[in-house]
């Protein structure tokens, strides 16, 4: 059937159409829908793994059961599951396994713009790279064949334009794979002689597979006019076709990893001119230079941000179109907590307080805005409570009296178990806040091990995060209502005074959860109103001050009342009530 | 040749419900389609932005400066904000509707006045009116996304209004048909406000 579909979506079924059984994934933007639309199809076991790294070894050990399986993340999460990753590419696979890692070039929505394919280089590990959803849906299928053939996990990458873009796919039928039962083979205990062998099988393998790419058509020629040749993979073709049409010739690499060569030298000695057209790092570039063969690449396009067609337009000295402006400076609109987020409460007094935040990856991180500005940093998943512990012993109680980490329930159950146990072992008297929000919130509400339920929303086992934090050690464990700003700030002090390591739970649902119970909205007493604009402070986008007086827009406001925690003159309240 | 149409506004204002809408409609006409859009820290009350693109044969999943036929927009700041990308004589589908940003907001920063007049001065062709009134009247505001559906309709001769109401049957859930029918109609037949 002919239909529009999300990169991501038609990546679920490929894997679905492949005979995919087990699918174990941790969710990232923008590789989150994967594993979301995969769990619409009965046939496949789909669930949220504490992290990237267990999400791996969770859909490697149900390939050597039998299935075939996978697993998806975004291009930082495969950092998380690098440490199985090399091994298991020599371990090998039983039933076929496909890793999916999707990348974000301009950086949408990450905190780095690292390139994947290095991994593939590195794990030495095959890599197919997609150009719009049709690919998507035939390489994820393909990936499979290609696992079990060559006894290897596969790489399938992506990136956030073919990920988050509708192209038209043709969809197929669920394939029947062959079973295959587990059989014990002592080879597979990676140790000494072992590990020998399975490197020298993997060095083969990459032998193997690289004849592969010379003649499979994952690559293909598209010739054209030969006075240009343009090397490229991913949506750069799509940029390359969209700029050049039929005025180029063009070598599509739908296989990244290995690299052919003999494709590529009698590609080159057609054309006059040889250019590549790669996002991030020169790595097909690279490969070429080794090869002999004289291009062009970094030295003409950028290896910062995404590229699109007026990039390869201008880039390669061509004009661009015309375009319009007004005089009028227009003013930004960045992301912000949503109205009544409960994060607001904790930021804005860290601010008031002004302590040293050490911060996390999620929606909070927006909490490093304007107006509440209350995060110093932020690194990667779980850094905040490691990272706070490392500060703290080289600051000693300076430090101690004054800094934070900060960190929601699902980053600490990825990560952040092992550094606050790092703090309780090895005792500094750190102060770590988790935002218990119930749930995943930066990408999209995906249940997690603290929430109770399943990645389905069936019940499911819940991690009692008091229970678990005293057991790691902690004698100090607090819980507040983010709600109530005095409450919050009592007990920051107290716990940045103890001399002892504590954990402070703020716990409150998203407001954009299903289910969380919104309040009325509240309304401005205009004869109580100053226009004081202390109600600012707490940057609630529902609250703006009009004609002197503060403004609150109902379709927003859910009547959470922090704000009215910065009113001294009661001006803000219930309808009906001030 | 390929079209491009871009959908522009704030997060949460229900843009990619109209980008499943459009898209729906182009590829039951036959035409090759591709739908770029950004998910994620975005979405937080941000700016953001739909790439619609169609014609026998569409590369780029994107839309640069320059490029766009028509951008819809759900806002009038949005709207001047990716003004840059609209071809010269480009028509601009614009809500009036005024959604300020956290430094206008704060009083980092001041929301510009006369934002269509300004746009049309510039050299593009401006459609403005009040779809969030009309979606109102249909029932509910959430409906505005359908109702600048509606009026972008009448921009192509060659949809018939039967397909685009059967396309909106399609997408919307079965209990809001026909009140996003109606935003649709009203959308589509609504007095323009300003020009």
């Amino acid at each position: 059937m002919r239909e529009l579909m999300l990169g991501n979506k038609a990546v679920a079924r490929g894997l679905y159409e492949g005979g995919c059984r087990v699918i174990s994934s941790y969710p990232g933007t923008p590789s989150t829908e994967i594993t979301e639309e995969a769990a619409l199809y009965e046939d496949i076991y789909c669930e949220w793994a504490p992290n990237e790294k267990v999400a791996l070894e969770a859909a490697h050990g149900a390939s050597l059961g039998g299935a075939r399986s996978a697993c998806a993340m975004k291009h930082v999460g495969l950092n998380v599951a690098a440490d199985p990753l090399f091994t298991i590419s020599y371990q090998g696979v039983n039933a076929g396994l496909v890793i999916c890692v999707a990348d974000d070039p301009g950086m949408h929505s990450s905190q780095n713009e690292q390139d994947s394919r290095h991994y593939a280089q590195a794990a030495k590990v095959p890599m197919l790279e997609p150009a719009d959803s049709g690919e998507a849906l035939l390489f994820a299928r393909r990936a499979f064949e290609l696992s079990e053939e060559y006894n290897t996990p596969v790489l399938l990458k992506l990136c956030t334009r073919v990920s988050h873009s509708q192209s038209v796919v043709e969809t197929g039928e669920r394939v029947n794979p062959p079973e295959r039962p587990y059989k014990k083979d002592p080879s597979r205990v990676m140790m000494t002689v072992n590990s020998r062998n399975a490197h020298v099988r993997v060095e083969q393998r990459t032998r193997d597979l690289r004849e592969y790419a010379e003649n499979c058509d994952l690559n293909r020629v598209e010739m054209g006019d030969t006075a240009l040749g343009i090397i490229t993979s991913s949506v750069s073709y799509q940029y390359a076709r969209e700029v050049f049409g039929q005025e180029a010739s063009v070598l599509k690499l739908g296989m990244v990893h290995p690299l052919p060569e003999k494709l590529i030298r009698d590609f080159a000695a057609k054309c006059q001119r040889v250019v590549v057209l790669e996002e991030l790092d020169p790595i097909i570039e690279n490969h070429c230079r080794q090869l002999g063969i004289e291009v062009s690449g970094k030295d003409i396009f950028p290896i910062c941000g995404e590229f699109s067609q007026n990039l390869v337009r201008s880039s390669m000295g061509l004009p661009v179109p015309e375009t319009m402006k007004i005089e009028d400076e227009i003013p930004g609109r960045p992301p912000v907590m949503c109205a009544g987020c409960p994060h607001r409460g904790v930021f804005y007094v860290l601010h008031k307080k002004n302590c040293m935040v050490y911060g996390d990856i999620g929606c909070y991180t927006l909490g490093a805005l304007a107006p509440l500005h209350a995060m110093d940093l932020n690194v990667c998943m779980g850094a905040s409570c490691s990272g706070l512990h490392g500060f703290n012993i080289a600051q000693g109680v300076q430090g101690e009296e004054r800094s934070v980490g900060v960190i929601g329930d699902s980053t600490f159950i990825h990560s952040g178990i092992t550094g606050i146990t790092d703090i309780a072992y090895n005792g500094t008297n750190s102060t770590v806040i988790i935002l218990d929000n119930s749930i995943t919130g930066m990408t999209g509400h995906q249940q997690n091990p603290t929430t109770g339920r399943n990645l389905r929303g069936e019940p499911a086992g819940k991690v009692d995060l008091e229970a678990l934090c005293r057991a790691l050690g902690y004698e100090r464990v607090r819980v507040v209502d983010p709600y109530d700003l005095a409450e919050v700030e009592r007990i920051l002090e107290e716990e940045l005074a103890a001399r002892a390591p504590s954990i402070i739970i703020s716990r409150r649902p998203c407001v954009m959860l299903k289910g969380t119970v919104h309040g009325a909205p509240l309304e401005v007493n205009r004869d109580k109103c100053a226009g004081c604009g202390a109600c600012m402070k707490i940057g609630c986008p529902a609250i703006s001050l009009r004609d002197g007086k503060a403004k609150i827009d109902p379709t927003l406001c859910i009547g959470c009342k922090v704000c009215t925690q910065m009113c001294r003159l009661g001006a803000l309240a219930e309808q009906g009530v001030s | 040749m390929t079209k491009n149409i871009m959908i522009v506004g704030v997060g949460g204002q229900g843009t990619l419900l109209a980008s499943k809408l459009l898209g729906h409609v182009l590829l039951k006409q036959g035409y090759d389609v591709k739908v770029s859009e950004v998910h994620g820290m975005s979405q937080r009350g941000g700016s953001v932005v739909t790439y619609v693109r169609y014609g026998e044969k569409v590369f780029s999943p994107v839309i640069d400066r320059g490029e766009a036929d028509i951008i819809v927009s759900f806002e009038k700041l949005e709207a001047a904000r990716w003004l840059e990308y609209l071809k010269p004589q480009g028509l601009i589908i614009a809500n009036t509707q005024e959604v300020e940003p956290m430094p206008v907001v704060t009083g980092a920063a001041v929301y510009p006045g006369e934002l269509l007049e300004k746009m049309q001065k510039a050299g593009a062709r401006v459609d403005g009116g009040d779809f969030l009134a009309a979606a109102r009247e249909a029932g509910s505001e959430k409906a505005v996304n359908i109702a600048l559906m509606g009026r972008l309709s009448g921009y192509f001769p060659e949809i018939t209004r039967e397909d685009w109401r059967e396309a909106v049957a399609e997408v919307v859930p079965a209990r809001f048909r026909e009140l996003n029918l109606r935003a649709f109609e009203l959308g589509r037949s609504i007095n323009l406000t300003e020009k």
